[in-house]
């Protein structure tokens, strides 16, 4: 499988890449990171009635509650994987994307998007699908940039093709061919075609795939090539990635009933997305496998090699999950679970535990890379990987406590509002976890921010050691 | 490996099948059999007696419904309540009769809102436990009605009138109006429903 390797790392030579769109896409990332936060934080503060901004229409809890799960799927997850895809295709294939001006264009019409969607939900413009609340006028435009992207994407995977493809573009290939359907399907069909439990059925389709058919592959792509690059080993197995994908491709669009255990949608559905949900462990343990041997060839790197880092506790956070996940589809626990804390707990520790994890030992590792200076300081970055760690795990325990406190209130009969007042603490609790990390992640855009500043200077004094004469 | 690698292209294409064929087992099938058996309804056909004062024709009373459910789901309000009961948890004793799909084949399902999530209580039966007026002091300030609730006011759905008393506007009126739509016609079934708060 010689060649199937990932490519050694040398920043100078490649001409492929769009640098400049890779950076935009991740500046993206922080700035809609920064909007999550506060969004949720805000939100958490509801739960404490203690809301910064109550009876202010456009500020209205519910709304902000939807602009928190908005920006974290289509402003930073998107632009953060957006960003390693347009990164990671040309680099593998060694071939441009198809324009570089349209992937400009794209980039801006795809923020546009994004930012009119937070701005017409505060303005009580939301549609009524769960993880696809972007105002129905507003789907065409994503739908559109997403197939601008996707065709942009795979001109270079398809010139390549004579090679065996790495096991990363694999997943960004499939990514690729599914999201627009995911998302055609998911945000057009349950609004105008299929209403009821039809329409139920089909959702959480949407509310499944769009973490598993388009965050999930593409988070895996961006660790298989970051981890083996970053550490400077071979990756442990490649023929074990390539059985990982195909368990994806196969277990993970049957999931999605998952969502509606319990409901009125045929029974039958039930039974079959809680038979392929405990399937999706073939793809995650060949992952958790497959990166922790790599990472056993050189240990010491977790301590020295600072993207790797994040790299191994993305990981490990994504095996908790995927753990839990096999006990929470599970009948007995939903009848418990379901409804309750213990599924925001379980969604925070994945989408930011694992997959906004991953996006970061990215950003840690390319954006020096890119501006040729280190990283502005290694303590910040320790304080960041720390507070957010710290963070993001008193949150999961504290709701996953909550979640299960809240089910046998409910089933004891208890009158509802003896379990809002018994989540009190858990609830303040969350919030404590969530100031964490919004410092965590502070630190992180400061650092990222100064690393910027260090690199302008750099170049500054660079052009000033120039000899003069030529310009005088 | 080699023989992977060989036949990527076949494999490619059976995983965009593998989409499609999830699509169509667990929504379109599904969805042909629901509807084969509760074929799909409108909007209700009849004002209701108790909505008689405020909606005086069927086509007005429609328009209420659709705007409450507007605001419902501008609001976020799914976000905290779900729409359906389940078969356990004692949930038929704490809210009413369990959820069939017949149900949610109606306008006001298109598309759904069972939700995921109950910060607040299950929303499906609550036509006519709660009085007009208690949702409107409840809607302006939950806390008015419920000292340690969490849920938000939304006195912007309420009016100022020229003696500066506080009244219920048209969008407050239309989203009771959907509310007390809630599970109507099932209140009967309920039983002995433990006491609620
Ligand atoms: C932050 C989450 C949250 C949001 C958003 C929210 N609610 Fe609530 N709701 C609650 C909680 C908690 C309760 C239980 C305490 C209470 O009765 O106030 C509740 C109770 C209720 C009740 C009383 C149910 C009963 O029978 O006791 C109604 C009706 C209701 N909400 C309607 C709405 C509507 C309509 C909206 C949107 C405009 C909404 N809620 C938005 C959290 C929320
Ligand atoms: C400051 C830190 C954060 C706080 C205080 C916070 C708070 C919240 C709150 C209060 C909710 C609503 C939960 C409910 O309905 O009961 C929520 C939902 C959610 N948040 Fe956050 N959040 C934070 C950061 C993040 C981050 C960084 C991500 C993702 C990367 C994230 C992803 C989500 C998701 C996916 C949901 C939806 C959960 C569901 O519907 O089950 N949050 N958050």
């Amino acid at each position: 499988m010689e060649v199937a390797q990932a490519p050694s790392p040398s920043p100078t030579d490649n001409q492929p890449v769009d640098h400049a769109l890779v950076t935009a896409y991740f500046v993206a990332f922080l700035g809609y990171l920064i909007v999550t936060l506060l969004a949720g934080l805000s939100y958490s503060l509801q739960f404490l009635q203690k809301y910064p901004f109550p009876g202010v229409e456009l500020l209205s809890p519910g709304r902000v509650r939807m602009v928190h799960t908005m920006s974290v799927a289509y402003g930073m997850l998107a632009s953060g994987l957006f960003g390693i895809v347009s990164y990671i295709v040309p680099k593998l294939t060694g071939f441009p994307v198809l324009s570089r001006k349209l992937a400009w264009w794209l980039y801006g019409i795809y923020n546009a998007a994004v930012l009119a969607t937070v701005a017409m939900i505060l303005g009580g413009h939301a549609q009524g699908l769960e993880w696809a609340e972007t105002p129905k006028i507003l789907d065409p435009f994503i739908a559109l940039t997403v197939v601008g992207i996707v065709v942009n994407n795979i001109t270079p995977i398809w010139r390549a093709r004579a090679e065996p493809y790495y096991v990363s573009l694999w997943y960004i290939l499939a990514a690729l061919i599914w999201t627009p359907l995911v998302y055609v399907f998911g945000n057009f069909l349950p609004e105008y075609v299929f209403g009821g439990t039809a329409g139920a059925a089909i959702s959480s389709m949407y509310i499944h795939d769009l973490v598993g058919l388009f965050v999930t592959p593409l988070g895996i792509a961006s660790v298989y090539y970051l981890l083996p690059v970053a550490m400077r080993v071979p990756l442990y197995s490649h023929a074990l990635s390539i059985i990982g994908f195909w368990g994806l491709a196969f277990f993970y669009p049957l999931n999605s009933a998952h969502h509606y255990l319990y409901s009125p949608i045929p029974m039958w559905a039930q039974y079959a997305s809680i038979v392929a949900s405990i399937g999706v462990h073939v793809v995650v343990y060949t992952v958790v496998f497959n990166i922790f041997a790599t990472l056993a060839s050189d240990w010491k790197q977790l301590v020295t090699n600072f993207p790797v880092r994040w790299i191994f506790m993305g990981t490990l956070a994504y095996l908790i999950t995927c753990i839990q996940c096999a006990v929470q589809v599970t009948l007995a626990a939903q009848e418990i679970i379901h409804f309750t804390d213990w599924v925001v707990g379980h969604a925070h520790f994945v989408l930011f535990g694992t997959f906004t994890f991953w996006i970061t030992a990215w950003v840690y590792w390319l954006l020096p890379r890119i501006w040729g200076t280190p990283i502005y300081s290694l303590s910040l970055g320790r304080w960041h990987f720390w507070l957010a760690t710290l963070g993001i795990c008193i949150m999961q325990i504290d709701l996953l406590a909550a979640g299960v406190m809240q089910g046998y209130l409910w089933k004891s009969l208890a009158p509802f509002i003896d379990s809002v007042r018994a989540s009190m603490p858990f609830w303040w609790t969350r919030t404590f976890s969530g100031i964490l990390i919004l410092v965590g992640e502070s630190c992180f855009i400061l650092n990222i921010y100064l690393t910027w500043q260090a690199s302008r200077e750099r170049r500054a004094a660079a052009a000033n050691l120039q000899p003069s004469g030529a310009t005088s | 490996m080699k023989i992977i690698e060989k036949f990527s292209g076949v494999f490619l294409i059976a995983g965009l099948f593998l989409l499609l064929g999830a699509m169509l087992s667990l929504g379109i099938v599904p969805a042909m059999m629901v509807d084969r058996v509760h074929p799909q309804q409108g909007l209700p056909l009849e004002v209701p007696e108790d909505q008689r004062i405020h909606y005086a024709s069927a086509k007005e009373y429609q328009a209420a419904l659709l705007l409450g459910r507007d605001i419902y789901v501008a609001e976020g309000c799914w976000h905290c309540h779900s729409q359906y009961v389940r078969p356990v948890a004692n949930e038929n004793l704490q809210y009413g009769p369990v959820s069939t799909p017949g149900e949610y084949q109606t306008a006001l399902h298109r598309p759904q809102l069972l939700g995921t999530r109950r910060v607040g209580p299950d929303l499906s039966r609550e036509a006519g436990k709660k009085s007009d007026d208690w949702h409107y002091a409840h809607l302006y300030d939950p806390r008015f009605t419920v000292p340690d609730s969490v849920m938000p006011g939304y006195p912007w759905l309420f009016e100022r009138n020229a003696d500066g008393q506080i009244l219920p506007g048209p969008k407050a009126k239309a989203l009771v109006a959907y509310l007390q739509n809630l599970g109507r016609g099932m209140e009967t079934d309920v039983g002995d429903l433990p006491p609620r708060e």
